[in-house]
């Protein structure tokens, strides 16, 4: 089983990016679990959201605690909270900047992979200058680094389950998956 | 064809699978993603029913049981403080017999105001003559639903499907959409006995006097002890179209179990990882979960749990100055059994707080370790 946490801000489309995700791995036959931070959300605050991953039944109805890996959709949170709680030795941290990962100090222990998400969904007019659209973007990278499932499927559920300008969010995702950088 | 979606709208599936033909509804979060969707659902005609919207839950039950007193499928869903203003006619629907089908998540009663799961809404309404079905996945969810209806509109009693707040209503999962042709099969169209139409007048409900009432209490009683047995034999239906088994209960290696944990909703799932553990380590556990909670399934409860050595009750809810409500079911379904087998009554994450595999070790370590439980209520994960 993989656990996968999602740091994004309220109205970033955080919980999209792992909905969008795990309609891709269900469509490649996995069993998934996603789920938003259990409570209210405010546009701006920091939030979560949530995937499991397996190739049988989840029954773990539990919250995540100590995931695998750790997306981070908004790079402000890198300085703002502790993005690495509870995150497993040998995980990936995963964060839309336009850094190179060796720029981010973190324990030798975790892995860093960066994607410059805002860049390209600026580049694709994906949402405005001031709040673009990062999500499918970073489910690019996320599929890329973590090698979870094919390009193919990824863009099969951003048609499926996006209706404002699906081939750009396509276009973001394939060229997130293309330029996802790792340190490791 | 597979989904992924959240448990709400697993149940707005199931609603439209069902060709449910009335569908009222007052917003409560978080059900209003059930109707929500099944307000698109009738716009789009993929769904073709009356949406009524109402200005209260008193209402939307009001309404629901106007139209099923017509003959037609009626479906509502709610949660929490909705489903408590419509206690009421709660009553009125299972004395007037209308098979109504009703969504309920499951979300802690206000004071202090919370959105987070328990059990206590719906089991407040225990008393009320609604069947109540405890669902653990999003597919339990949209399948239950359909059942629901088949065995509300056979014996003219409505039925409640539930689901933990979160948990279920706002996790995706995968979901295997059955086929609409076949749910056609599985359930016909709701044609009931009598019905209120300008065709054939009849008066409906009216003042009952002490000659008659008590009878209709006993015929309502007499129906409810049908049920467990056409829950198996349209559970096995479902199976044989769809390839899975609609039961009363779920029962995970309760056969050679020693010690056999009693769990409902989502708990009951997250307890079967911690019985492959305790299993890995040696220990001989099973989970028993309860799907059906009314009519109890007295019959299945005692098979199961009378090979046990020790059983332990795990409640997601709390009758004060009692115990968990599941625990006196158990208690009272194991009265007079031979062997008189310990009850362990635990009580564990009230208000949402998380059941974890961890929660369910911490249950088997004090009921392996004690003979008896040294209180009627044993508190998991209580700051005291």
């Amino acid at each position: 089983m993989i656990e996968i946490r999602f740091h994004g801000r309220g109205g970033q489309g955080t919980v999209v990016a792992s909905k969008i995700l795990a309609d891709a791995l269900a469509q490649e036959g996995n069993y998934v679990q996603a789920y938003p931070e259990f409570g209210v959300e405010r546009r701006g605050a920091p939030v979560f959201s949530f995937i499991r991953i397996d190739n049988k039944p989840i029954y773990d109805k539990s919250r995540i605690y100590t995931p695998d890996h750790v997306v981070v959709v908004d790079p402000t949170l890198v300085e703002a909270i502790d993005i690495t709680d509870g995150l497993k030795d040998g995980g990936w941290i995963i964060i839309n900047s336009d850094k190179h990962p060796s720029e981010f100090k973190f324990p030798a222990r975790f892995k860093v992979a960066t994607v410059n998400a805002t860049g390209i969904a600026v580049k694709n007019k994906l949402g405005t200058l001031a709040a673009p659209i990062v999500n499918t973007a970073v489910a690019g990278a996320v599929v890329k680094i973590l090698n979870l499932a094919k390009l193919e499927s990824l863009l099969q559920a951003i048609g499926d389950a996006i209706s404002i300008k699906p081939e750009d969010n396509k276009k973001a995702a394939a060229e997130a998956y293309e330029q996802a950088a790792a340190s490791a | 064809m597979k989904k992924v979606m959240m448990g709400n709208h697993a149940l707005s599936y199931g609603a439209m699978l069902s060709r449910a033909q009335v569908i009222a509804a007052y917003p409560i979060t978080p059900q209003t993603q059930v109707v929500e969707l099944l307000s698109e659902m009738c716009a789009d005609k993929t769904l073709n029913a009356k949406f009524i919207k109402v200005e209260s839950e008193h209402s939307a039950m009001a309404a629901c049981i106007g139209a099923s007193i017509t003959g037609a499928r009626t479906f509502t869903a709610t949660s929490a403080q909705g489903l408590a203003l419509m206690h009421e006619l709660l009553h009125w629907a299972s004395g007037g017999r209308l098979p109504v089908v009703m969504g309920n998540i499951n979300r802690s009663m206000a004071p202090g105001w919370s959105i987070w799961t328990d059990q206590n809404d719906s089991l407040s309404e225990r008393d009320t003559g609604w069947m109540q079905f405890y669902c653990a996945s999003n597919q339990e969810v949209l399948d239950t639903v359909i059942q629901a209806f088949k065995v509300s509109e056979t014996l003219a009693i409505p039925s409640m499907v539930i689901l933990d707040a979160f948990t279920l209503s706002h996790t995706y999962e995968v979901v295997d959409i059955p086929d609409k042709a076949k749910v056609d099969e599985y359930l016909p169209p709701f044609k009931p006995p009598y019905r209120l139409t300008p065709d054939d007048p009849h008066a409906f409900n009216g003042l009952t006097s002490p000659e008659h009432y008590f009878e209709l209490r006993y015929k309502l009683q007499k129906d409810m002890e049908k049920v467990p047995a056409l829950i198996e034999e349209t559970g096995r239906e479902y199976e044989k179209l769809f390839g899975r088994y609609l039961g009363l209960v779920d029962d995970y290696l309760c056969d050679d179990a020693e010690i056999i944990l009693v769990t409902s909703g989502t708990a009951g799932y997250t307890a079967r990882v911690a019985v492959d553990e305790l299993r890995g380590s040696g220990v001989k556990a099973g989970n028993l979960r309860m799907k059906v909670f009314r009519p109890f399934p007295f019959e299945v409860v005692q098979r199961i749990l009378k090979r046990a050595k020790k059983v332990a009750v795990v409640d997601r809810n709390i009758s004060y100055g009692h115990h968990g409500i599941f625990a006196q079911e158990v208690k009272s379904a194991l009265y007079g059994q031979a062997g008189d087998i310990p009850v362990f009554g635990f009580i564990a994450g009230l208000g949402g707080r998380d059941i974890t595999p961890a929660s369910f070790r911490e249950v088997v370590d004090y009921t392996l370790s004690h003979d008896i439980p040294e209180d009627n209520i044993l508190w998991i994960g209580v700051k005291k």
